[in-house]
């Protein structure tokens, strides 16, 4: 079989969250009949439950539509679906780079947000065209007009052809596919020339191996192919190459330049495949790697330990399985006196951690505690040493510390201007350099600060959105560190420290800090046998304290003729209390106490 | 000799439900009440015809309100209890009675149809606090019957009180413990007011931080004026609430503590027979429809009783445990092995190593007996949670 270059098209769809990127692509799914609509369970590719529980997109996902246009001609698309979340920012980069363009969607009503203007950014970066259409258009509180002027001043681009369509109602889809073909330029690329294709992402299945996602930039790729990983050095044969219907893999013959496909070759072992790889013909090599993605590290650090030590290794399995098309995750054993063994876990942001830690605990079955989240520190010793801090306890003693830094994000909060005053408030106290602010137009404003971003790990979504009825939308990238007043906080429970609680604060709010945790603790540890303090403490002094009273009650007064049910119902319930508690010295804590410093914002 | 058999009897109708009160139980009709009993009694014949092999040794009659009875319906009730069971000729016979349904008449009826012991609903004797629990009689009422009682010949009767009411200070509750020592009962129930959910108290008092139910301290204070008053007077507390005068223990209760077996009958009651659990259906339509079919035979196990638990070896055993201290007397170590066939301590030989360490479960001098000290009694729960064994939690 042989494809024409000219008649493919491949593209992503970007969007702020919400706006409505999973739902057109549905639609250009079902248009194109690849799924009768009676087939289709509510978007397709978002097929993890997670990402349909939450309407997000976590995972890049590909599917390839024949489209039969109005001038008679068949074509094919290859429809990448990216996450829209900032955190994700590198999968995003990932899929970007298997395509040739994106689509752009906006949401009528609510017009360009924060996370539209940074996946428009990121596709500009990575060389794409662009095509704006208008979604939403049949909401009372649709204004197309006004988001059209909004996309050609904001971004730059020209908007005024942009097809008006509603992807919930399968308003106007046919203009968005024919727009595509005239849009997104068809790829290039030699067929001839030796193999160059991109791995973009991977999945790994138990009859199979490692599954490779792959654009094929240039030469071709059929079974029996032999390849080599240019960065890992591995070589295979190819078994099987084949394309994306929809949540199924199609083999086929070959796939050469321009095309979007899968292959496997009986590939073991997760670590010789890596994200960004490029393959190539191991007997008629290529001379030079296509350039890899950006390369983006772990922001934020948390530990994760399996609430039955015993799962320790099923841990550390699925950790590996999860990294193998999330390379953004990192992670390394660590041990805790509280929690046991475990290992310190990176990633991209906080919305990451508890993706990664609900796939953990839904997919892989395990129950886990996790500590706060840390970002990275850098410690300068009075040696001259340089510490990269990841996990608060392995801070050095403070008369060995010259000075600290911390990252700092530049943060852009785009805002409705009734809420400027209540989200300029929030950035001051979360010790925010207020740095600018544009007016979109009348109503909205975008608001530039510099955070820190300890600042915004634990709750500052959640206080962003409660403070401006949801209304504000957010976007961050890291400019560097700092340098800044910082201390630890830990805390002791009947006056042994807990390791798994301490974490790195700023000086100026440690006494705060130390308080309302010392407060959340006393409502989460249960009272026990005897009154339990818990302190919070710089170094040797101590700057908060509370008490867990000693239990003096606990006695169930009636049984009611002959039925036992309702006091085994509360035994059992109190014996699987106590299976949950960590013992801590002789003090039991609940496992949900090691996460309670992530809500202490009481506004 | 032949088994014996505890029996409870449920009459699930009240004039006007308590506001703290969870049981199951319905407005009071006529009509409802009649059909009912015609249902009751059809079940107790086919029990007492299915469950031939056994003597009954207690009756509890229980609600509800079953001293809402017309004194005719308890004579019937009696009568058919008498003739379609054997019945023990010393057995305890037990009615539950609101103060505000009785009268000499009734009384009189009741003790002549058998009935040796009642159990009176006092719980406070200031009447601000009756009405707000939602009693239906007063303190000067319940004296009335009291007396009554005594005359028709009941010489052993329990009071039920209850501590930790909201708005009560400790001199309130002071007064009632006087108030009821003073009738000189032969029995006392002494409870602390347990918030249920679904109940109108449970709306109007967030347990967690009503400033209207008295402090952790105060019901603390309230509880050990109980103990130690009633000790005074002579009352032995042989459960965790229950006290009595030597000799005066409730048999019938005693039986659901040490596990022997007992059958329930009427809606939604509970029975225990040869280590199976099961209870009556707790729709009242459901049972009325199942007695108004001819010929209900008595094996009815399968498509009757509901809850059908033939209990695993290890339930067992934590019944034996959580179910025995309950009372003060505690649990017999040769008792354990001679039932179970395996020595407690081989079985919960660590938890109780651990609960004698920390002072909440004590021994006798000659081990033979373990039981809560004072302090365990207070935290009962938290003793008895780690009599749960490992994998039998659902």
């Amino acid at each position: 079989m042989n494809i024409d270059q000219s008649k493919i098209r491949n593209f992503c769809i970007i969007a702020h969250i919400d706006h409505g990127k999973s739902t057109l692509a549905d639609r250009i799914i079902e248009k194109t009949g690849l799924l009768t609509s009676r087939e289709m369970q509510a978007q397709v590719l978002d097929n993890m439950d997670l990402e349909r529980e939450r309407g997000i997109t976590i995972k890049a996902q590909a599917v390839r539509i024949i489209y039969k246009a109005e001038n008679g001609e068949e074509y094919i698309f290859n429809l990448i679906d990216t996450p829209g979340h900032v955190d994700f920012n590198y999968e995003v980069s990932r899929s970007l780079a298997a395509c040739d363009g994106a689509i752009l969607v906006v949401d009528a009503a609510q017009g360009i947000e924060a996370q539209t203007l940074a996946n428009v950014y990121l596709a500009l970066d990575h060389d794409l065209d662009i095509m704006p259409v208008i979604n939403k258009i049949d909401l009372p509180s649709a204004q197309p007009e006004r988001v059209i002027n909004e996309i050609e001043d904001v971004i730059g681009i020209e908007a005024h052809d942009a097809p008006l369509i509603s992807a919930k109602n399968g308003i106007n889809i046919e203009a968005v596919l024919e727009q595509i073909i005239v849009k997104i330029p068809a790829p290039k690329g030699d067929p001839m020339a030796s193999l160059r294709a991109l791995i973009f992402d991977a999945v790994y299945d138990s009859y199979k191996g490692v599954i490779v996602f792959f654009r094929v930039k240039e030469g071709k790729i059929a079974k029996g192919t032999p390849i080599k990983m240019m960065a890992t050095g591995a070589e295979f044969t190819t078994l099987e190459v084949g394309y994306f219907g929809a949540g199924q893999f199609i083999p086929c013959e070959e796939l050469s330049a321009g095309m979007v496909g899968y292959m496997t070759a009986s590939i073991k072992n997760l670590k010789d495949t890596l994200i960004g790889d490029t393959i190539t013909n191991s007997v008629n090599p290529c001379s030079e790697p296509l350039p890899g993605y950006k390369k983006v590290n772990p922001m934020v650090y948390c530990g994760m330990y399996p609430a039955d030590g015993a799962k320790y290794p099923d841990l550390r399995d699925a950790l590996e399985k999860l990294k193998l098309n999330d390379a953004s995750l990192q992670f390394e054993p660590e041990t805790s006196i509280a929690l046991g063994f475990g290992y310190r876990c990176g990633f991209l942001g906080l919305l990451h951690m508890e993706i990664i830690q609900e796939r953990l605990e839904r997919e892989y079955n395990l129950d886990l505690v996790t500590t706060a989240p840390s970002v990275i520190y850098k410690v300068h010793k009075t040696n001259g040493d340089v510490i990269t801090l990841t996990n608060p306890s392995n801070l050095p003693d403070s008369s060995e510390i010259e000075y600290m830094e911390e990252p700092v994000v530049s943060a852009e909060i785009m805002v409705t201007t009734e809420f400027i005053g209540p989200i300029m408030e929030l950035c001051q106290e979360r010790r925010g350099i207020y740095l600018g602010m544009e007016y979109m137009e009348e109503t909205r404003a975008l608001l530039k600060y510099e955070l820190p971003l300890n600042e915004i790990i634990y709750d500052f979504f959640d206080a962003l959105k409660s403070r401006s009825r949801g209304y504000a939308s957010f976007d961050y990238e890291i400019k560097g560190y700092q340098r800044s007043d910082l201390c630890r906080l830990d805390i002791l429970v009947n006056r042994e420290e807990v390791d798994a609680l301490s974490f790195i604060v700023f000086s100026g709010s440690a006494y705060e800090r130390g308080r309302k945790m010392c407060e959340k603790l006393k409502e989460e540890i249960p009272r026990q046998l005897f009154e339990i303090p818990i302190q919070a403490a710089i170094g040797s002094k101590i700057i908060a304290r509370e008490t867990v009273k000693a239990m003096r009650k606990d006695v169930l007064a009636k049984c009611y003729g002959g039925d036992i049910s309702r006091k085994r119902k509360l035994l059992e319930k109190q014996k699987e209390g106590k299976k949950r508690m960590r013992q801590v010295g002789n003090v039991e804590i609940p496992q949900k106490a090691f996460m309670s410093v992530l809500k202490l914002d009481d506004k | 000799m032949r088994k014996q058999l505890g029996l409870y009897i449920h009459f699930p109708f009240c004039i006007q439900k308590c506001h703290y009160c969870d049981f199951l139980s319905f407005p009071y009709t006529k009509n409802t009440v009649k059909s009912y009993l015609d249902s009751l009694f059809k079940e107790i014949r086919a029990a007492a015809s299915y469950h031939d092999e056994f003597d009954i040794s207690t009756l509890f009659i229980g609600g509800g309100t079953p001293s809402l009875m017309e004194a005719d319906d308890l004579l019937r009730l009696m009568e058919a209890l008498q003739t379609s069971f054997h019945m023990e000729k010393t057995g305890e016979i037990t009615l539950e009675a609101n103060p505000g349904t009785l009268s000499m008449a009734k009384l009189k009826a009741a003790r002549k149809s058998g009935i040796n012991r009642l159990s009176l609903g006092l719980q406070s004797c200031r009447n601000v606090e009756l009405k707000l629990l939602g009693r239906i009689h007063t303190y000067e009422q319940f004296l009335k019957q009291f007396e009554y009682a005594r005359l028709a010949g009941f010489d052993n009767i329990n009071i039920d009180m209850m501590s930790a009411l909201p708005g009560q200070t400790l001199s309130d509750y002071e007064e009632t413990l006087d108030g009821i020592l003073d009738l000189e009962p032969e029995h006392i129930s002494a409870y602390s007011l347990t918030i249920e959910e679904g109940t109108p108290f449970f709306d109007r008092y967030n347990v967690e931080s009503s400033q209207d139910l008295p402090s952790e301290s105060c019901e603390r204070q309230m509880y050990h004026l109980t103990n130690h008053k009633l000790s005074e007077k002579g009352y032995h507390r042989y459960e965790i609430s229950n006290y009595a005068k030597t000799g005066f223990e409730s048999n019938h209760n005693m039986g659901y503590w040490m596990r022997k077996n007992y059958l329930g009958l009427g809606l939604g009651a509970h029975s225990l027979i040869d280590n199976t659990r099961f209870s009556v259906p707790r729709e009242l339509g459901l049972y009325l429809k199942f007695w108004n079919q001819p010929k209900q035979i008595p094996n009815m196990a399968k498509h009757y009783y509901e809850n059908l638990e033939a209990l695993t070896l290890a339930a067992q055993m934590e019944e034996y445990m959580f179910l025995g201290f309950r009372l003060t007397r505690g649990i017999e170590r040769n008792k354990f092995l001679s039932t179970f066939g395996i020595s407690v301590d081989s079985v919960y030989g660590e938890v109780i190593k651990k609960h004698i360490k920390d002072k909440l479960i004590e021994e006798t001098k000659d081990k033979q007996r373990l039981y809560l000290t004072a302090r365990g009694i207070d935290i009962s729960n938290y003793v008895l949670a780690d009599f749960i064994l490992e994998g039998s939690v659902n």
